[in-house]
């Protein structure tokens, strides 16, 4: 068995230890909102947050997160009301929506460590995160945007 | 659920609303006792009142709207909804919104592709909504008994304006599904409208910020399995045998069962795992090993492909999809010849969500969830081909991790069904992305030879068209002999009025290689060619290349257009670097100017697109930006990174890392603007994209004087 805390709650799950972190958390604990896209590292699509650093969980071992704290994207905001989760909806980002989780988690730990990122640091931070629909030129509006809004009211994750 | 539950229950949906029953959407008796009511519809009977097929009431007055046509990233999950409540006169706010089944009685095709959901049905809605509308109203006035006329819909109530008295639609809806509508009702004006028009949130956004939006991939039925199989890399061979035996020993693999998936005309032959887990099953697909018999078919390989494509466009004339005038006459007669050839790959859809289906197969009746554009071709296909009852086929739509055209073939839930049918459980068919990218279909590659004389005006006195690339009909309805009927698609009609001679032929080729519609269909590519052409025409004439159109496209309406592009993007006082093309495709015409220019290192850099979209009545404008820009980023991709290619049969690119795509650090500012008018709706999923490549080779062209002729292009070798 092995021990994970997502979203700050603890889950025994009996998994083979070389399980990607992905599979674990859609399959094993049943949340869907962290997306596969290329199982290689390639698209970003599966981006969660282990011990605040983004990491890419299709080829992160399950093994790996024991006992560590994992966030995904259903743990980012109680309320959807994480500043970026509000600049996704206020600049109507995302299209199909697929790749959006992994989007949005990337943002946050660029958000975290440059509070007020240029076009370079978006560039530099989200450049691992494939959008097919191209939402591109939105979720660049939606970074700058929710910079502004968590100047007022803070970052907690 | 057994008969008997089903008679027990109190079902509402009545007749309503008869005289409009020519309508889609609205029952007549008989067919709404035919029409098979699933577990979903029986249960969600007892609560609610169908008043069209779109509008479910409940008692405390919810209203849920359904979405009969896939939501892929187009946005018609908010925008059909927007164009009901208008009429409806329902807070957008407060609906919800449903996925409907696959039913094609009730809401007419769902087959969500070729642009067609909004210009197909908006009128119908709109409609349908207002006469729903009207018979909650008549409820009301006959309850308080008072004239009709003083009575009006506001807000999801009935409002009587002398007293201010009100009931909600769910105090109505049940007296109301049984009224008449007077026929011809008057629908709002355009300068009425509350909702339709204005840049509403996508009420699909908040659930895509917050993990809850359930894609096909994310869809759980009790007792579900998972399956990863491994197909035939070369498409169409056949297993000669395989071990099994490293894949039997993972912990959570159950079953491993050889299979054959429709793909068109054919069986794709493969291996598929079963496991307890995804983890387990695409384990146990890599531990297989297959000996492939790939003998009795072509192993194609791409460049033999594209130069056997360029010699038959040396000879052959091809069949002439449409022609006026005397073309070759005056080509033959000409000294001055512009004679080029164009070339455009194959691609790969690859969606975000790799496909994957969750299929049932309970002997009589079979039940499929995912991701999927045309739950009635799933419904017709599985129907013909596995021998089950067209009714007994349900087909539960989820959202689409996109789709640009590759999730309407019925080649996915069929393979699920087949699994499922061998273990006799629900099971869910992941696909890798390699398999993703690696079996197609693909969009085909087409080489183009484009002729044309330029007369003594300067003006075009004849062109002639001919593609030579696979047509995608023949894989889905044979060779009727006759040309690809989307050989002009994405060429401009006011050009046949003042082109004199002009002829558009298709020179039949065929590979192995199963290809489908991708966004834009043909006019992704043909779009390039003719373009591209029209643009070397005006350069060889002298002219500028947005004057040259003026002169070439003399309807108003496309005047206006390029009035509106030339304005936004500076045009007339414009530097170098800038090039610009017009498409039309689905019935929306789309003009863009792109502006090059190159850095002090020499490198090239697109600086800014400019998008025009001529689309006629539309719901929701920044659905329309967000497509355009879409599809630009598409089209970027496909003009100058990524491209399909063959040797030996196999396809050489696998996953992000060899068929890359556009990133952040690739996408140039986009500039939308769209013409007001009060025109037909056309679509707008797709034309944002066939103008772009012309348009950034052109500026390429002014900026360098290189010439690009052939997709995909490295912008560093510039």
């Amino acid at each position: 068995m092995i021990s994970l805390n997502v979203n700050d709650q603890n889950f025994e799950i009996d998994a083979d230890p070389d399980m990607p972190l992905l599979w674990a958390i859609r399959d094993l604990i049943g949340l869907t909102g962290t997306k596969f896209g290329c199982g290689v590292a390639q698209c970003g699509a599966c981006v969660v947050h282990l011990n605040g650093e983004a990491v890419r969980s299709c080829v992160t071992k399950v093994s790996r997160a024991a006992g560590q704290n994992v966030l995904t994207i259903e743990g980012l905001s109680k309320n959807n009301d994480h500043p970026l989760q509000i600049a996704w909806n206020e600049e109507n980002v995302p299209q199909c929506g697929y790749c959006h989780s992994g989007q949005i988690m990337s943002a946050a730990v660029l958000l975290r460590e440059k509070p007020n990122p240029s076009d370079a640091d978006i560039d530099m931070a989200m450049a691992g995160n494939i959008c097919r629909c191209g939402t591109y030129p939105r979720i660049r509006k939606a970074i700058h945007m929710a910079a502004e809004l968590s100047k007022k009211g803070g970052i907690t994750k | 659920m057994s008969n008997d539950t089903l008679s027990r229950r109190n079902f509402l949906r009545t007749t309503g609303l008869g005289s409009a029953g020519l309508f889609l959407g609205l029952y007549l008796p008989d067919a709404a006792r035919a029409m098979i009511m699933t577990e979903h519809e029986a249960l969600a009977a007892d609560v609610y009142t169908e008043l069209t097929a779109w509008v479910l009431i409940e008692p405390t007055g919810k209203v849920t709207l359904m979405c009969h046509r896939a939501e892929m990233g187009q946005g018609v999950y908010h925008s059909i909804a927007q164009i009901i409540a208008e009429e409806l006169e329902v807070d957008l706010a407060s609906v919800d919104i449903k996925f409907a089944q696959g039913n094609e009685k009730k809401y007419g095709s769902q087959l969500t592709g070729g642009s067609s959901t909004i210009r197909g049905s908006y009128k119908n809605s709109l409609k349908l909504s207002a006469s729903a509308r009207v018979v909650l109203t008549m409820a009301a006035a006959a309850r308080w008994a008072v004239p009709i006329a003083e009575c009006y819909a506001e807000s999801g109530h009935v409002i009587h304006k002398p007293t201010g008295k009100k009931f909600h639609f769910g105090e109505l809806v049940v007296e109301a599904a049984k009224l008449k509508a007077p026929e011809n009702i008057a629908l709002k004006p355009r300068s009425a409208y509350k909702l339709i028009g204005k840049p509403l949130h996508r009420k699909d956004t908040p659930m895509k910020t917050n993990g809850s939006a359930i894609f096909g991939l994310d869809k759980r039925i009790p007792g579900m399995v998972f399956a990863a199989v491994e197909r035939n890399p070369r498409l169409r061979g056949k297993i000669k045998s395989f071990d099994d035996s490293a894949t039997r020993k993972i912990p959570g693999v159950t079953n491993v069962i050889k299979i054959a998936m429709g793909v068109y005309e054919m069986d794709r032959e493969g291996v598929a795992v079963v496991a307890t887990s995804t983890w387990a099953a695409l384990q146990g697909k890599k531990a297989l090993k297959i000996e492939w018999d790939d003998t009795g078919f072509e192993h194609v390989n791409s460049l033999e492909i594209f130069s056997k494509q360029r010699e038959l466009l040396k000879t052959e004339e091809g069949r002439i999809l449409t022609t006026q005038g005397d073309p070759n006459g005056v080509i033959t007669q000409s000294k001055d010849l512009l004679d080029v050839v164009y070339e455009t790959p194959y691609q790969s859809h690859c969606a975000m969500e790799p496909l994957n289906c969750i299929a049932h197969h309970r002997g009589d009746t079979v039940e499929i969830w995912g991701p999927v554009q045309a739950p009635n071709w799933i419904q017709d296909y599985i129907s013909k081909k596995m021998g089950i009852a067209f009714e007994k086929v349900i087909v539960n739509m989820t959202f689409l991790g996109g789709g640009f055209g590759r999730k309407a073939l019925t080649d996915y839930p069929h393979e699920a069904l087949v699994i499922s049918k061998a273990i006799g459980l629900p099971v869910q068919v992941v696909w890798t992305r390699e398999d993703d990218a690696t079996q197609g279909p693909f969009r085909p590659g087409i080489s183009y030879r484009c002729q044309g004389v330029i007369d003594g005006n300067k003006n075009i006195s004849a062109i002639k068209f001919r593609m030579a690339g696979q047509n995608n009909d023949h894989f889905r309805s044979g060779d009727n002999g006759k040309a690809n009927r989307s050989t002009s698609e994405g060429w401009l009609k006011p050009y046949f009025e003042s082109i004199k001679n002009i002829s558009f032929a298709d020179v039949t080729f065929k590979t192995p290689i199963p290809t489908i519609f991708w966004r834009s269909v043909y006019a992704s590519t043909n779009g390039f060619a003719y373009e591209s052409f029209v643009n070397e025409l005006a350069h060889k004439s002298g002219k500028d290349p947005l004057e040259f159109r003026r002169e070439h496209l003399k309807e108003e309406r496309t005047q206006k257009l390029l009035d509106k592009v030339a304005e936004v993007s500076g045009w007339k006082n414009k530097g170098k670097g800038f090039g610009m093309a017009v498409t039309e495709c689905f019935g929306t015409t789309v003009a863009q100017v792109v502006k090059v220019s190159k850095s002090k290192g020499g490198k090239l850099k697109i600086d800014q697109v400019w998008a025009v979209v001529d689309c006629g009545w539309y719901v929701n404008p920044d659905i329309i930006h967000a497509q355009v820009e879409g599809a630009i980023v598409m089209g970027l991709g496909a003009a100058t990174i990524h491209e399909i290619t063959f040797k030996d049969g196999l396809v050489e690119q696998h996953n992000f890392y060899d068929y890359k795509m556009p990133r952040i650090t690739d996408i140039p500012p986009i500039e939308v603007h769209i013409m007001e008018n009060n025109e037909d709706a056309g679509g707008i999923g797709e034309p944002g994209l066939p103008p772009f490549a012309p348009a950034l080779t052109d500026a390429i062209f002014d900026l360098t004087g290189k010439r690009i002729r052939k997709l995909p292009f490295d912008m560093a070798s510039i």
